[in-house]
């Protein structure tokens, strides 16, 4: 049986939409950046054109893939300048906002293993192979040098994010396996499997977003009751302690890069310990 | 100052930082590389594209063009004919990369080039003054056999089809042996004004069609880089280059030499 289940606490004490206040609308955000894409190809109304990869919005704003530019840049070829600005506004973005808030709050795959850690917990799944969290950033070293190997952008032959996107767009073929691939291993074999431990464009946003100024602040850790719930739902549940039960002297700042800044752990806490906040 | 405690604290610490490399960064390390060594092998064998599929005017070879290429569909929405598509994860075309198949949809050529307008990258770079620069791939006619004007009929339609008619494909006159008074009507393309764009192979009226593209390589022979035509020397010498008239031994059977 389920001991204790995460958030039941916190909808008695706040109420159901306020436990969900920031899921909610990460979930808009989400799901608002799909059907902005998606609104072309099924209603014929252009805003955006394009993909994840690349696009262009009302026919001015470019906005590219900062890594996927990095990788055809190592294949040696000479990036246009269409791209380039398009690349610039995204890091500028995601660098000063929050390197990880791509995976949160735009990235699609992530409403997959959200819904793999959910099942995972529903089903009481405790066991979850151990696996280190630095594989992203060897694999990261790796999709790079590979494409300065081969001279093609490789990674994009299996981006799970950009197949995902662009299927829903430009229609799937076989990328519903990779989709259930990914479910299937985040909800059974690793717990936050993919985004947590392997995937090189998380851990590419991580490293964006070393020096960003949206944080989340264990503000009134003090009141902390230690019931874990935080913990259980957090994606990057090792971001978490050294802000929430740190000594006296120490940050409740999260300055964690990993962190993905989705505020479940604002949402989920009974006693209101975390809040949205700057990391000065 | 050490004190033996701190010494010791050094000491675990030391084995703690040694313990994490062997178990999280090796790890990680090596399955990152297996990862990554067999997708680098899954990208090797699927480098030729299959001889079907064409890029669109403008792409850069494909060993460059898998480089530069954002799979952003771009020039997929920017195409007035829906002729272009994007790859899918189990085609056997690079995932994400735009392509189009004559036999089914042939490009357009449109005069302002809105897919090239529309890519960021520079995939799409080759700096074409007009479509009529595009050499998406070439037009060969593949089966003699069954084209309809080779059996001696006046079908025409790949000639007719051509945005280049009577340049990129011109019909040579010959003498049908089989009936011995009527004329063939051959239709042959020209590499030096045939785009690629697909319009002959996607208009040809067999079933399976006896005109296609295909890419440019396979398409062209190439002539050794020593080989001189004589008659092109001649023209630029001004003249022959030895005398006009060879005289050569006379043998008749029996001579002996």
């Amino acid at each position: 049986m389920i001991s204790r289940i995460a958030g039941r606490e916190a909808v008695q004490k706040k109420g159901w939409l306020k436990t969900q206040k920031w899921l909610l609308r990460r979930r808009v955000s989400q799901l608002g950046i799909l059907g902005l894409f998606l609104l072309g190809p099924l209603a014929g109304i252009w805003i955006v054109r394009g993909s994840f990869s690349a696009s262009k919005t009302l026919g001015v704003l470019p906005l590219t893939d900062p890594l996927i530019i990095l990788q055809s840049f190592m294949t040696g070829h000479t990036v246009a300048a269409k791209a380039l600005i398009g690349a610039l506004i995204v890091v500028v973005f995601y660098a000063m906002i929050g390197g990880r808030v791509y995976c949160s709050w735009a990235c699609p795959v992530n409403m997959i293993t959200d819904g793999a850690a959910w099942l995972n917990r529903r089903l009481d799944l405790k066991k979850s192979l151990s696996m280190s969290r630095l594989i992203r950033y060897w694999l990261l070293a790796a999709i790079l040098v590979l494409a300065s190997l081969t001279g093609a952008i490789v990674w994009e032959w299996v981006n799970p994010i950009t197949i995902f996107q662009r299927g829903l767009l430009f229609g799937m073929g076989l990328g519903w396996f990779l989709v259930a691939a990914i479910l299937i291993f985040d909800t059974f074999v690793v717990r936050r499997g993919w985004c947590g431990h392997l995937c090189p464009v998380g851990a590419f946003y991580s490293l964006l977003g070393f020096a960003s100024i949206l944080r989340v602040k264990a503000k009134q850790r003090e009141q902390c009751t230690d019931c874990m719930d935080c913990f259980t739902v957090c994606p990057e549940s090792h971001v978490i302690r050294p802000a929430l039960k740190g000594d006296a002297h120490s940050s409740p700042v999260i300055f964690s890069n990993n962190c993905i800044n989705c505020g479940r752990c604002i949402d989920i806490c009974p006693q209101n310990v975390f809040r949205f906040s700057k990391r000065f | 100052m050490d004190t033996p405690k701190n010494n010791i604290d050094e000491k675990q610490q030391k084995g703690s930082a040694r313990r994490q490399f062997l178990t999280e960064t090796v790890p990680a390390a090596t399955g990152a590389l297996v990862l990554a060594v067999s997708l680098g092998m899954y990208q090797r064998s699927a480098r030729a594209l299959p001889a079907y599929a064409i890029r669109p005017p403008g792409a850069l070879a494909e060993d460059k063009f898998q480089g530069a290429c954002l799979r952003c569909g771009q020039c997929v929405r920017s195409c007035p004919y829906d002729v272009l598509r994007l790859a899918k994860l189990g085609d056997d075309i690079p995932t994400g990369t735009p392509y189009f198949i004559s036999r089914q949809n042939p490009c357009r050529m449109c005069e302002d080039m809105p897919c090239i307008r529309a890519c960021p990258s520079g995939a799409l770079g080759q700096s074409l003054p007009t479509i009529y620069e595009a050499r998406m791939g070439l037009a060969v006619l593949i089966d003699h056999e069954n084209c309809l004007n080779y059996l001696g009929l006046r079908c025409d339609v790949c000639y007719r089809a051509c945005p280049l008619i009577d340049q990129a494909i011109t019909l040579d006159v010959r003498v049908n042996r089989r009936s011995g008074v009527h004329t063939l009507f051959i239709p042959v393309v020209h590499s030096k004004y045939c785009t690629g764009c697909g319009k002959c192979e996607h208009s040809c009226v067999l079933d399976n069609a006896a005109i296609k593209i295909l890419p440019i390589e396979q398409a062209k022979g190439e002539l050794g880089k020593h080989y001189r035509l004589g008659w092109e020397e001649k023209e630029k010498a001004g003249g022959s280059l030895i005398p006009e008239l060879l005289k050569l031994p006379i043998r008749r059977p029996g001579d002996t030499p």
